[in-house]
């Protein structure tokens, strides 16, 4: 078994804040670890305000004040050096990003320079990676473009011109012409049409299988999960809840969250009126005792209110933290 | 609205320093009331001493006490920028809520209207206007065409919060669930429109103040009533600073930059204050 | 190519508008006195004698004549657009019988000189400065430089040129006080020449500069604080895009769009401030001729001067308009 491309241990990160005379400390990443493999998709699942938007960020080493990292290691085993990047020089980051970890953004509308074309961000981005002289360099732009059934002439395009899903896909094409091994996309079909959304993910899929990069893919939709993600792992209040293969997590969700969020998926042939779940998710500044999800969930006891549930593996490859986990399911 | 201002004045120090130093000048100027000497006569104390006991700040080469004339001439001074804030404030919120709120055409129309009051330089015509009224030249006069001529900065950051509240969803919700319009624009517009004509009220006192100053002190306005640039005027007129006059020109101009200062730390500190954006970094939303 | 045209084709109609509404401003302003200017100039010129009736009449014809006052208030205003039209103001008064364009022409170039080099260098320092205090927000000298710009920003020109001219007119001094360059040298293209323009024009630039420089801090300084947290910066950042790049290319350049519009809105003030600080260091601009043609009663100048400086300022912002679109790709597609 190869070394895993990502390795995730107890990380802790939060917000401090001390404005006005009030302090405040957002637990917005609480005691996470998990594992990514090579040629892998792991999804990551969770509504807003559970942290995952935080979790990437600190995965990618993208913390500002008031965001702290305050335990735990994120470390990428990647193909010439393995790095736990919150402890590099500067100079060992900007010649990791982009080249072994690139990222795709949420709601790409925004992300390439307005003012510039699209052809300079490539070469921002990419230019001192690919170590050749410009014209070469433009070249194997080009032909990386046309392999994701792009023109080439959108490199001489401003962003303004481009419709929201050619931008999502030249972001896509950005974030892979260097061929890194591991790939952050954070909600990349969100804010475009299902229509649009469908070739976004078969692209991203398609590069995947022929760069064998491992992609971490956050978004709350549970049904581009189903179609895409290897593994899956669901996010509630800051902590990871269930992890597994996605066949398996579907199949025979252990987690009441988990079971909700599958449930409330539309099935065909399947007229059942929906029940959305109680009360709303905590606040990650005074979260509750105990199990977070406690107040909502419908198996609570006395010890959920009084102690965390840790992480147990309850089968091959499937873990969950609650103390009433659901049995493996008869399908 | 007040426990706004007193979070303010605990926390934010350009805030806590713009009201320290407006409340001086304030302070002082009500001291006018209680002047043993009336503002326009001349000649009733020893020309041309420098500050002491007797004279706090001096007295002039006209004869008069520096220290209660200047406590008339901040007042005049405050009074006139309040005068021309309050006139600009009624045209600048007629033409940017009007704009605001109704769009289209009649918003066009009246955005370039507003923006020829921006772009013409406002200097040569108020000297014109000086020009032919000449001894007709009266404060209020002076002050209404300043409110004419300087509302148009205002109106189009009126017109810009208007526009957002129009399309805002509390709005639609207001007006979905049956509020009259005169509820909606005064429960859910008004606290958003509020702070920025609070803040653009400083700076147009401080636009109107610095003009009065420039004005008089060229001679271009009554020159008989005393106000920060009518003082400096006839300080000029008697050479003060050649003759060794100092404190004739240094304790209004004092006074007059503490006023500038303030207003603007006022102004600064609301708008950052307002601003959404800057509060979250505070806060760490 | 078709947006620019269409931009180009509003912001001329724009700029006619202005031209239009300011001088008609103008009109109202000298119209809407009950001072009749002719009798006030014949009340000028006569007081220190005795002038015969056949005089003050005769002086009456060619005064009204002169003030484009013959006739109704329609004739009136059509004998003013046709002068401002073709730009003949008349003979001034004070200087006569030099025509007051042939005046106003020996003042514009220092006016304009004055104008272009203190507002770009304001503009740019003042930008640079801001843009690199927003963008490094723990720097103590940039904070300390923020105080500076924001304690001179609300204190009108005219004070601050007063303030200057104290301190290096009575304390130090050793700069130059009035005129436009040193009196008696021949005004040749020498370097000497030269070198007094400079040195006669540090003072009243160093006077809009204090004055101005905050403003432009400001603005920049919260531009880029509000920037840095766009998503192209950001994702820069993530890019492993060096510092100095993303403080360049992504963050100065797209701030400085809307600064550029703001200098286009900011040019009539600023011009305010330059015929001030004009009259305080006796810079021969339009500023020093506009006052004393106040003081001179010359009725002719102070209208011929406020025209132009309309006319002038539109077309600075008309300038300014019109490169836009080389600094904001967006508006060219529009």
């Amino acid at each position: 078994m190869t070394e895993p491309v990502l390795t995730v241990s107890g990380l802790r990160a939060h917000y401090r804040t001390s404005a006005f005379g009030v302090e405040r400390e957002v637990r917005a990443v609480d005691d996470i670890s998990l594992r990514i493999a090579a040629n892998e998709i792991y999804g990551l699942a969770g509504e807003s305000s559970s942290g995952k938007t935080t979790l990437i960020k600190t995965i990618a080493n993208a913390i500002q004040p008031p965001l702290e990292v305050l335990a735990g290691s994120v470390v990428f085993n990647f193909r010439d050096r393995s790095v736990d990047i919150h402890d590099v020089t500067p100079r060992e980051l900007s010649a990791i990003r982009w080249k072994h970890l690139s990222y795709i953004m949420q709601g790409s509308m925004n992300v390439l320079n307005p003012v510039r074309r699209v052809r300079h961000s490539f070469v921002d981005f990419a230019f001192r990676h690919i170590g050749q002289p410009m014209p070469a360099f433009l070249e194997v732009v080009r032909g990386h473009l046309q392999r994701l059934h792009l023109a080439p002439d959108v490199l001489d395009a401003f962003p303004h011109q481009l419709s929201g899903g050619m931008r999502q896909r030249v972001t896509i094409a950005l974030a892979t012409v260097c061929r890194p091994e591991f790939i952050i996309a954070d909600e990349p079909t969100t804010a475009l049409d299902v229509v649009v959304q469908k070739g976004v993910l078969a692209m991203i899929h398609e590069i995947q299988r022929e760069l064998g990069s491992s992609i971490l893919f956050v978004t709350h939709d549970m049904s581009v999960h189903a179609n895409l993600a290897d593994r899956l792992g669901i996010m509630y209040a800051g902590r990871l809840v269930e992890e597994g293969r996605t066949a398996d997590v579907f199949r025979s969700p252990r987690h009441p969250y988990t079971a909700h969020l599958i449930a409330s998926l539309p099935r065909l042939g399947d007229s059942a009126p929906k029940k959305g779940l109680e009360g709303a998710p905590p606040s990650l500044a005074s979260p509750p005792p105990g199990c977070r999800f406690h107040p909502r969930c419908p198996r609570a006891t006395e010890v959920c209110r009084r102690e965390t549930p840790p992480m147990a593996w309850l089968a091959e490859g499937h873990r969950a933290a609650c103390f009433h986990p659901a049995s493996e399911a008869a399908t | 609205m007040g426990r706004t201002v007193l979070h303010l004045l605990r926390f934010n120090r350009q805030f806590a320093t713009g009201v320290v130093l407006l409340a001086v000048v304030a302070g002082f100027s009500c001291l006018s009331f209680f002047s043993p000497y009336p503002p326009n006569d001349s000649f009733i104390v020893p020309p041309d001493l420098p500050p002491s006991w007797d004279y706090p700040m001096g007295t002039t080469s006209r004869g008069q006490d520096l220290f209660w004339l200047l406590s008339f001439a901040i007042r005049n001074t405050l009074l006139f920028g309040i005068v021309v804030a309050v006139l600009s404030r009624i045209l600048a919120l007629a033409i940017g809520l009007v704009a605001g709120y109704s769009g289209g055409l009649l918003d066009r129309a009246l955005m370039s209207l507003n923006d020829t009051f921006i772009v013409i330089p406002l200097f040569p015509i108020l000297v014109l206007f000086y020009f032919v009224m000449r001894e007709h030249m009266s404060w209020g006069l002076l002050a209404l065409m300043m409110a004419c001529l300087g509302w148009a900065y205002d109106a189009r950051l009126i017109r810009s919060v208007a526009m957002s509240l129009r399309t805002r969803e509390f709005t639609e919700t207001g007006i979905f669930s049956g509020m009259s319009t005169r509820q909606i624009l005064v429960e859910e517009h008004l606290p958003y429109v509020l702070p920025i004509v609070f803040s653009t009220t400083m700076n147009n006192i401080n636009w109107s103040i610095g003009l009065e100053v420039t004005l008089s002190v060229l001679g271009f306005t009554d020159i008989n009533t005393p106000t920060i640039g009518v003082l400096i005027y006839w300080a000029n007129q008697h050479t003060a600073l050649v003759a060794g006059i100092w404190w004739w020109i240094f304790f209004p101009v004092l006074l007059v930059v503490m006023t500038f200062i303030g207003l603007f730390l006022l102004a600064v500190s609301m708008n950052e204050y307002i601003d959404p954006r800057s509060r979250l970094g505070r806060t760490g939303g | 190519m078709k947006g620019y045209l269409i931009y180009l084709l509003t912001r001329l109609g724009q700029f006619a508008l202005v031209v239009f509404i300011g001088i008609n401003i103008t009109f109202i302003v000298t119209h809407a006195t009950p001072i009749d200017p002719v009798e006030q100039s014949i009340a000028a010129a006569t007081q220190y004698g005795s002038t015969s009736p056949e005089a003050i009449a005769l002086m009456r014809q060619s005064l009204k004549e002169l003030y484009g006052l013959e006739g109704g208030l329609g004739d009136q205003y059509l004998a003013f657009w046709r002068r401002v039209a073709v730009g003949n103001f008349g003979p001034s008064l004070s200087a006569f019988p030099t025509p007051v364009a042939v005046l106003i022409g020996r003042a514009l170039p220092w006016t304009a000189a004055l104008l272009t080099i203190s507002t770009l260098l304001t503009w740019v320092l003042g930008n640079l400065l801001g843009g690199l205090a927003g963008y490094y927000r723990r720097s103590r000298a940039l904070r300390l430089a923020g105080v500076l710009a924001m304690t001179f920003h609300p204190i009108p020109y005219y004070i601050v040129a007063f303030l200057l001219l104290i301190v290096f007119g009575y304390l130090w001094p050793v700069l130059p006080l009035g005129g436009g360059s040193t009196m008696n040298m021949p005004r040749e293209w020498s370097w000497a020449f030269v070198g007094s323009l400079v040195s006669h024009s540090i003072l009243p630039i160093l006077s809009l500069a204090l004055v101005g420089l905050g403003g432009w801090f400001m603005g920049m300084r919260s531009l880029v604080s509000n920037i840095v947290t766009e998503d192209y910066v950001v994702y820069a950042e993530l890019g492993g895009v060096e510092r100095r790049r993303i403080l360049a290319s992504y963050v100065m350049r797209n701030a400085l769009v809307p600064q550029v519009t703001g200098l286009a809105m900011s040019l009539g003030a600023i011009f305010n401030g330059a015929i001030i600080t004009e009259q305080v260091f006796g810079y021969p601009g339009v500023g020093t001729l506009l006052v004393s043609a106040v003081y001179a009663g010359d009725y002719s100048l102070v209208l011929g001067i406020t025209t132009v400086s309309i006319v002038a300022v539109s077309l600075a912002v008309l300038l300014i308009d019109l490169l836009y679109p080389l600094l904001d790709p967006r508006v060219r597609a529009r």
